[in-house]
């Protein structure tokens, strides 16, 4: 376990190295909250409400989202596909730990340093910036916490998959492009899920991604009773354990047929 | 003693696509590829002995890199049977890496943007290294390696030598019973080399320690190994002592001379006709090369008639060297 811990530290420490990504990050999530900000604010007119969300619970939907997104957001599926066509994996695999279980923690440590240097200061500014609401019942903040860490790993686990598939594609750059306009779109991201049209939310109810950023931002946001908010964690519960499969399958298989690149 | 590496009938095939030629080809290895199945490794045997130090030589592309692959368990092989460390390398994947170490010359095994010390501390945990092993140990390897300095530097900023020895210094961490050494010498300055030799050897009279090299520079193997395992085309054709290598294949001896004066060719072919001897000549530098077999009694009738007819500047006696040798055998391709 110390292993990992050490890894986690170890992304820290890279991601304190390339400290100038990350103040570019800071100014195009908030261009993007300012954006969506705008645009529901014309969508909303004069109406009160739609589809049971206020304007104020609109804008607190969409800088929760976004922010959130900072902390379960990484490129690991590109990292991956990276290591594998340089033939870096072969490193990985000489040293005695789990190499998809390292990657995720890599994804943590660069998770846990958005969210802190990040996300945290972001939501501040975003507070007085914008009319947003926070709720200080302790109880939505608890399900809030365990709802993006169970995101977290929803979307590393995607990560993984779509990383994995390297080894069969050799170049699946236009696949890691689709996957994340996939989850942008369906996590919640842009458009919360019951904006969309009836059929379409029980077609998504099927699918892992409203797990990524629309539950928990539901759940924030007190568009969820507590009895829904349980029942959405259990939900993503299910997803995370549900992935385990094709991704250990895949990996087996890889693993087996695994060509590294390169003398 | 055991064996650290026992390998019988080792095989890895690999798939060598060809594209056919023009658009109409271009679209038809878009539905089917043409390839052909080579094998880079073809049924090679051998064993190493705990302790012993192994030069695995051959030509550019002979499998010395796949073999090693195999070996340390990140490629699985097609057939044959590996054991090494008393384990099966594929199939207790994280058991088995924890008793060995690898160098990979042309590959980086440590993490880029970070200082070469945060790199080791990972290291340690991951291979489980006590507090105690790690200062007894490792305080030792950098002292020798002399990388002190490079410690608290992001390895993009360590010239090639310098992150060699960081490299070789990180597959030492766990002190692992068995080393897998690929082309470690690459590109470094003579003295960096001598260091590199020099510790090799002393952790192998330390620890016992069990290495496998591979490398092109044939002053390595000579400085390390007494054994040599020659691949060609995937095949072992030689396994033995480096010494009968010379024996066997050391065609004889070399004189050379420099002469004072200018000298003719001629002359000097006119006075060793009675000997079977072949001179060579090189223009440049003007230095006049006798090959002949390796008797003493020749080689001292050669050397006299000549001292006796020229004065001399400089003469040479060279058995055939290693390198020539190895020459010979891959441009026959076979023992
Ligand atoms: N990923 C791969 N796909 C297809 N063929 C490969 C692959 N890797 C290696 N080969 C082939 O296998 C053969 C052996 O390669 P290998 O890297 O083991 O050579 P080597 O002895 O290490 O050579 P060098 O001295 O140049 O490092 C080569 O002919 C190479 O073309
Ligand atoms: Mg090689």
């Amino acid at each position: 376990m110390d292993k990992y811990l050490e890894m986690i530290r170890i992304r820290f420490l890279m991601m304190l190295a390339y400290r100038t990504n990350y103040y570019t990050g800071i100014l195009i999530y908030g261009i993007n909250i300012g954006a969506y900000y705008f645009l529901w604010s014309a969508i909303y007119g004069g109406k009160e409400q739609i589809q049971g969300l206020s304007v104020v619970q609109m804008t607190t939907y969409v800088a929760v989202s976004w922010m959130a997104r900072a902390f379960y957001f990484n490129n690991l599926d590109r990292e991956m596909a990276m290591e594998i066509m340089e033939g870096k994996v072969a490193i990985e695999l000489i040293r005695p730990y789990n190499y998809l279980g390292m990657k995720t923690m890599q994804g943590l440590g660069e998770g846990i340093f958005r969210l802190f240097f990040f996300s945290a200061p972001g939501l501040i500014i975003v507070y007085f910036v914008f009319p947003i609401e926070f709720t200080w019942d302790l109880s939505v903040w608890g399900l809030f916490a365990v709802s993006i860490i169970l995101s977290f790993f929803i979307n590393t686990e995607l990560n993984l998959l779509t990383g994995i598939t390297t080894f069969f594609l050799y170049n699946n750059t236009g696949l890691i492009r689709a996957k994340r306009v996939v989850i942008d779109l369906f996590s919640g991201l842009l458009l919360p899920i019951n904006f969309f049209p009836g059929w379409a939310q029980e077609f998504m109810k099927f699918l892992p991604f409203q797990g990524i950023s629309y539950l928990p931002s539901m759940i924030f946001t007190k568009g969820f009773s507590q009895h829904q908010a349980i029942e959405a964690i259990g939900q993503q519960c299910i997803w995370v354990i549900v992935l385990i499969i094709p991704i250990q399958l895949l990996w087996h298989m890889a693993k087996k047929q695994l060509i590294i690149q390169g003398g | 003693m055991n064996n650290a590496i026992e390998v019988e009938n080792l095989r890895k095939e690999f798939k060598a696509y060809s594209s056919r030629s023009g658009l109409k080809g271009a679209f038809r290895d878009l539905l089917t590829r043409n390839y052909k199945v080579v094998p880079a490794v073809n049924d090679i045997s051998f064993t190493v002995k705990q302790g012993e130090m192994v030069g695995y030589i051959g030509e550019n592309g002979a499998g010395k890199s796949t073999t090693i692959k195999m070996l340390t368990g990140i490629l699985t092989p097609s057939s044959g049977k590996i054991s090494v460390n008393g384990m099966n390398p594929h199939k207790e994947r994280e058991r088995f890496v924890q008793t060995i170490g690898v160098v990979f010359g042309q590959r980086s095994q440590l993490w880029w943007d970070i200082a070469v010390q945060e790199s080791f501390r990972l290291l340690k945990k991951v291979y489980k290294v006590t507090d105690e092993h790690y200062d007894n140990h490792m305080n030792h390897v950098i002292k020798t390696l002399d990388i002190e300095p490079l410690l608290d530097k992001p390895v993009r900023k360590l010239s090639l030598g310098q992150r060699m020895r960081c490299e070789l210094a990180a597959a030492l961490i766990h002190n692992p019973p068995l080393l897998f050494l690929d082309e470690p010498t690459i590109g470094l300055d003579v003295l960096v080399k001598l260091k590199i030799r020099e510790f090799l050897k002393e952790i192998n009279e330390k620890y016992n320690t069990t290495i496998l090299l591979t490398t092109h520079d044939l002053s390595d193997i000579e400085a390390l190994c007494e054994r040599v395992i020659m691949l060609d085309e995937g095949k072992v054709i030689y396994d033995g002592a480096l010494r009968n290598l010379q024996e066997k294949w050391g065609e004889g001896k070399e004189l050379q001379f420099q002469f004072l004066e200018k000298v003719d060719m001629a002359a000097v072919k006119n006075l060793t006709k009675a000997i079977p001897v072949k001179w060579e000549l090189d223009e440049k530098e003007q230095i006049f090369t006798a090959s002949l077999e390796d008797n003493d009694e020749l080689i001292s009738q050669v050397i006299a008639k000549v001292v006796a007819a020229f004065k001399i500047k400089d003469i040479k006696i060279n058995a055939t060297s290693t390198e020539e040798i190895i020459r010979n055998i891959y441009e026959k391709g076979a023992v």
